[in-house]
């Protein structure tokens, strides 16, 4: 089934934030700091404020004791937290950080005014190297603390250090999986307005989590939850850097409830490059102990993560999840890990795609070609010998997490197969004579998804779900999820079409707007089908149960022997005793002719709470050729066979495969933010930051496995981040397999062209 | 992204075109497709205080051959360069250019004039004109004058053009007898600019040399240029592979090649040899097939 979410998107009839306007609106624009580590000793706003159609200008002491700090939810031991305000005050610590806002009639005008505020900064040393960061003599990003660690959180189980002295050998690697920026479509965008009468203040916003930040404003703001009301309306990508809580956000509901007037405030591409979160910044230093015959008995990992300046929401949340994936879908019985977070005078990192998993599939993947390069064992072998049986399901590992169902074996077979894995490394060793780099990547992954039991969750992590069936027999689904892009208002759609006996056609799937939805969590995590749709499917089944319990009063037969038919309910084994569905609807609410103490209309909720995470996995196949003469990469085959539980829509799925494949091409080939060592952003636009274009995508082969889930009963696991997940290794170790002849056994991220062309030169290529 | 203020103006005619400019002098700037000048204009690197919009002047676009001579109005787009059948048959290296510009949304737009106009260093046409030995027609208040693409690129994002002038149209001569030519690019991988970009264009006689030989390359300098040591290795000489290649590496002979984050100068250098061998290549391959 095709996307009910399109006609209206491709013909430009949907509305996102800047589509939507109000009567008196104004429009703020905001003055960011160009140092990376400043005191603010004086601004000078008086030009800007007698310039044309300016309304306001306000700074960080116009807030002081009036706005909240921005949150963070993420919950760690000793975690430190510096004051973030919406607008600085004192202190300025990455590029790009609010100094002042403009207000003005119109914003061309407000832009204008912004260039006319002078801001005595005192600029100070700053650092932009974690690494660095952490030595003693490093420049402190926050004054108040005695240095730049933010975090250390630690896992050991298995007795490590005793599997690394059986080991016959000790594979080490360091992995950096560099800073990436998220570049959704549409950029952030707030328009709020308050309305004195209702004392209601609405807020529109391009978010995942619109009662999140509901929540979140209303504390900010101190203003009662129930009077605001946060929408958001059509979003163009998020890719986690939407799910999240930003200064800008309660700034513009500040300033509409100040000035009582609507405020818009959209964000400039440039400044989404500098001030929306960035993703990754790791540094993974890793080693495993193996045996002789490929057996893998122990991981070990110093991860040091760039944090950035401040926390976001779930900022040094995120690599606690490369923490509990680690071991990838492998029965590793040892572990022990260290990370620690780091203050730098950078943006602030947080969830974007894949959300620390990625992390983890890298580094392991990469890690067990390592082993195999070192054993001389094919990879996959290497991968099929330390693979937990699908007998071994459910799978606890030493990280802490149990991995609900799996067939890791079925899958890369048929990757494989699909591959013609046999051929293809026959084909490798011709060309490796000519003199050719032709390389075969596999990374066979799994994840953590549909986030998350509420235990293991800063902000709860059940979902809501209302399922209501109108007087005429049609269909309004209310999930707390919020799609952006995702494609649920088909999905859920086909889900209560199919339990009701009806045409999708019938159903429409409300979300984004807190007066409209009961309360949920959001969309993130790979989470809105297995949670959200969880909660949707169970309340369908209420519905379902009380259009039986009338269908058989109607007809005089016990509820029991009714079943739901296409577009009727009928007696079981007698086909013509019927009652159409819309005669059943219409009962329940003229309500004439109910049963006893049976509640009229037919409107259930669910909120569902999971028992556990799910495991999405899979198996990747990548086939690149590197041209020897330029260090291009050419992929010329991508076979992705992915494993994600039942499936609703074919077409979504392979969608969000074919998205993320694409997203970790960028981040294998060419993604990188790259600030200089005063802490200013070189890659600031996409002049200069390459993201994928379609010319650079190959073609993507999908195939699935059905290993279906436990732990909801529609048995979906979740797929919107696994193409993100899986490839990026996939890509990466298909090149260093190409390299192979020449010695090369690692190649940093990204695969960038004068980097492999260095290396096929100074090995005489 | 948000521009500052400007004074617009969008002549109907060349003439109130011209005296637009000289009457707004340098405040002014000639508006193209605007798919350099605008985005320069929304991230605030111009603040041009008053914008000449060409695009409603009949008679800039157009692509003619008269005589074996080529001529294009400034005007002509992308688009319109890449599907020319006259230029396929006849000067297949521009179509070649224009197709490796940007892409689908970039070559609707932005033009011929407006491209070489703004001399991006990295821009892909300036190494066809190079090639093809093309001139350009300046006109101003005063009349024309014609400058060879050689001397028209005078340093990055400077060109011959002076006060009050306007680029109206290119010409070149349409390829002769055995003749075959080739653009070959390295892409950056964000901007889609040329990293690399080599017009290769070749004339062999009925021994087989090179009888004329071109090369003109972008992206590699401060401004494009002719590869003069690439050309005096292949002219008069039997053209093969062996020989491509030798004087290939003469590429960037003379010439300080750029260095940014994508590419260093050392490896714009090697691309520069290794692009230049494969677009003379291709041009050879395409010469002799005309037998």
């Amino acid at each position: 089934m095709k996307r009910k979410e399109d006609p209206r998107l491709i013909q430009g009839l949907g509305h996102y934030v800047d589509d939507l306007s109000l009567p008196g609106q104004l429009y703020a624009a905001i003055l960011r700091s160009p140092h990376a580590h400043a005191r603010l000793r004086k601004i000078d706003r008086s030009a800007a404020e007698r310039a044309a159609g300016v309304v306001a200008v306000i700074t960080g002491e116009d807030i002081r004791g009036v706005l909240g700090t921005i949150p963070v939810a993420a919950a760690l031991p000793e975690l430190k937290v510096p004051p973030h305000y919406p607008l600085a005050i004192d202190n300025i610590c990455y590029v790009g950080e609010p100094v002042a806002v403009v207000v003005a009639d119109d914003r061309y005008r407000a832009r204008d005014a912004v260039d006319l505020i002078e801001v005595d900064y005192e600029p100070l040393p700053a650092v932009t190297d974690p690494e660095k960061a952490l030595e003693k003599s490093s420049p402190r990003v926050h004054e108040q603390f005695k240095d730049n660690q933010a975090c250390l959180w630690k896992i050991e189980a298995g007795f490590p250090d005793r599997a690394f002295k059986k080991a016959d050998r000790i594979v080490r690697q360091r992995f950096l999986n560099q800073r990436l920026i998220p570049v959704a479509m549409e950029p952030r965008g707030v328009l709020a307005s308050y309305d004195p009468g209702p004392e209601l203040l609405t807020v529109w916003s391009s978010t995942q989590i619109p009662h999140l930040l509901r929540t979140q404003i209303a504390a900010m703001l101190n203003v009662p939850e129930m009077r605001v009301r946060v929408i958001a309306p059509e979003v163009g990508g998020g890719f986690g850097s939407k799910l999240n809580v930003y200064g800008e956000e309660a700034l513009v509901a500040h300033l509409a409830m100040k000035l009582g007037r609507p405020v818009k405030w959209m964000e400039t591409r440039r400044e989404n490059f500098l001030a929306t979160i960035h993703g990754r910044d790791q540094i993974d230093d890793v080693e495993v102990a193996v045996k002789q015959d490929g057996r893998i008995l122990a991981l070990k990992c110093r991860l040091t993560a760039d944090l950035g300046a401040y926390h976001q929401l779930l900022t040094p949340a995120i690599p606690t999840l490369t923490g509990l994936l680690m071991l990838g879908c492998y029965k590793i019985p040892a572990v022990k890990i260290e990370y620690v977070g780091v203050f730098t005078n950078k943006m602030a990192t947080d969830a974007y795609r894949g959300a620390g998993r990625p992390e983890a599939t890298y580094l392991i993947e990469r890690m067990v070609d390592l082993v195999a390069l070192e054993l001389g064992k094919d990879p996959a072998e290497i991968r099929r010998q330390n693979f937990p049986k699908p007998k071994d399901f459910p799978y606890s590992t030493p990280t802490g997490v149990i991995y609900d169902s799996g067939n890791y074996e079925a899958t890369l077979k048929k990757a494989l197969e699909l591959a013609g894995y046999k051929k293809l490394r026959e084909e490798q060793k011709k060309l490796w004579k000519q003199g050719r780099y032709l390389g075969i990547g596999l990374s066979t992954y799994v994840e953590i998804c549909a986030m998350g039991p509420s235990s293991a969750m800063p902000a709860g992590g059940w979902e809501s779900g209302t399922v209501r069936i109108e007087p005429t027999g049609k269909v309004t689904v209310l999930t707390g999820a919020s799609p952006h892009g995702q494609g649920q208002e088909t999905s859920f759609a086909q889900v209560v079409a199919d339990e009701l006996g009806i045409s999708p056609d019938s159903v429409i799937v409300i979300h984004g707007d807190t007066q409209a939805v009961p309360y949920g969590i959001g969309t993130f995590g790979s989470r809105a089908t297995a949670v959200g749709g969880t909660a949707m499917f169970l309340a369908v089944q209420k519905l379902k149960d009380k259009l039986k319990r009338l269908a058989g009063h109607l007809l005089g037969v016990d509820p029991k022997r009714i079943e739901m038919g296409e577009g009727k309910l009928v007696v079981k084994g007698k086909p013509k005793k019927s009652k159409s569905f819309l005669e059943v609807v219409q009962a329940a609410y003229v309500a004439k002719t109910l049963p006893p103490n049976f509640e009229p209309g037919l409107e259930a909720t669910t909120f569902f709470e999971p028992s556990n995470f799910t495991f999405p996995f899979g198996a990747h196949v990548c086939v690149v050729e590197v041209d020897a003469e330029t260090g291009d990469v050419h992929i010329l085959r991508y076979v992705a066979v992915d494993d994600c539980g039942n499936v609703i829509n074919p077409l979504l799925v392979d969608g969000q495969v074919h998205g993320g494949i694409v997203q970790a091409l960028g981040q294998a080939l060419f993604e990188e933010a790259v600030y200089d060592e005063n802490g200013q952003l070189l890659t600031g636009e996409l002049m200069d930051y390459a993201i994928p274009r379609a010319w650079d995508v190959p073609r993507i082969e999908t195939a699935r496995t059905v290993t279906p889930s436990p732990v909801n009963p529609m048995g979906v696991k979740g797929v919107g981040e696994a193409g993100t997940i899986a490839a990026t290794p996939a890509i990466v170790n298909a090149v260093v397999d190409a390299l192979r002849p020449l010695g090369v056994r690692d190649i940093q991220m990204p695969l960038k062209r004068e980097r492999l062309w260095a290396l096929l030169e100074a090995r005489g290529s | 992204m948000i521009p500052a203020s400007f004074e617009y103006f969008a002549p109907r005619s060349l003439e109130e075109a011209l005296q637009l400019l000289a009457h707004h002098g340098t405040e002014a700037k000639l508006l193209a497709g605007g798919h350099s000048l605008l985005p320069m204009m929304k991230l605030r690197l111009a603040t041009p205080r008053t914008l000449i919009d060409l695009g409603r002047i009949r008679g800039l676009s157009y692509i003619r051959e008269d005589g074996g001579r080529i001529s294009i109005g400034a005007m002509t787009t992308h688009a319109e360069v890449e599907s020319s059948e006259l230029l396929r048959r006849r000067a297949p290296l521009l179509p070649e250019t224009a197709a490796e510009i940007g892409d689908v949304q970039v070559r609707n737009r932005g033009t011929l004039g407006g491209s070489l106009a703004h001399a991006d260093p990295a821009a892909d046409y300036p190494a066809a004109l190079l090639a093809l030995d093309a001139e350009c027609v300046l006109t101003s208040q005063k009349g024309t004058r014609t400058v060879v693409a050689k001397d028209f690129f005078v340093d990055m994002l400077t060109t011959a053009l002076q006060a009050g002038e306007i680029l109206t149209e290119v010409r070149f001569a349409a390829d002769s007898p055995r003749t075959g030519s080739a653009y070959r690019k390295l892409h950056h991988p964000a901007s889609g600019f040329a990293i690399v970009g080599v017009a290769a264009r070749l004339t062999l006689d009925a021994t087989g040399k090179g009888s004329a030989v071109s090369v003109g390359i972008t992206g590699v300098a401060p401004k494009p240029y002719r590869a003069t040591g690439v050309e005096r290795g292949l002219l008069g000489q039997t053209l093969d592979a062996k020989r491509i290649a030798e004087a290939s590496a003469q590429a960037t002979r003379g010439v300080e090649p750029l260095s940014d984050l994508q590419a260093s100068a050392r490896y714009r250098a090697a691309m520069a040899a290794v692009f230049t061998r494969r677009a003379l290549a291709a041009a050879l391959g395409r010469a002799q097939k005309q037998g």
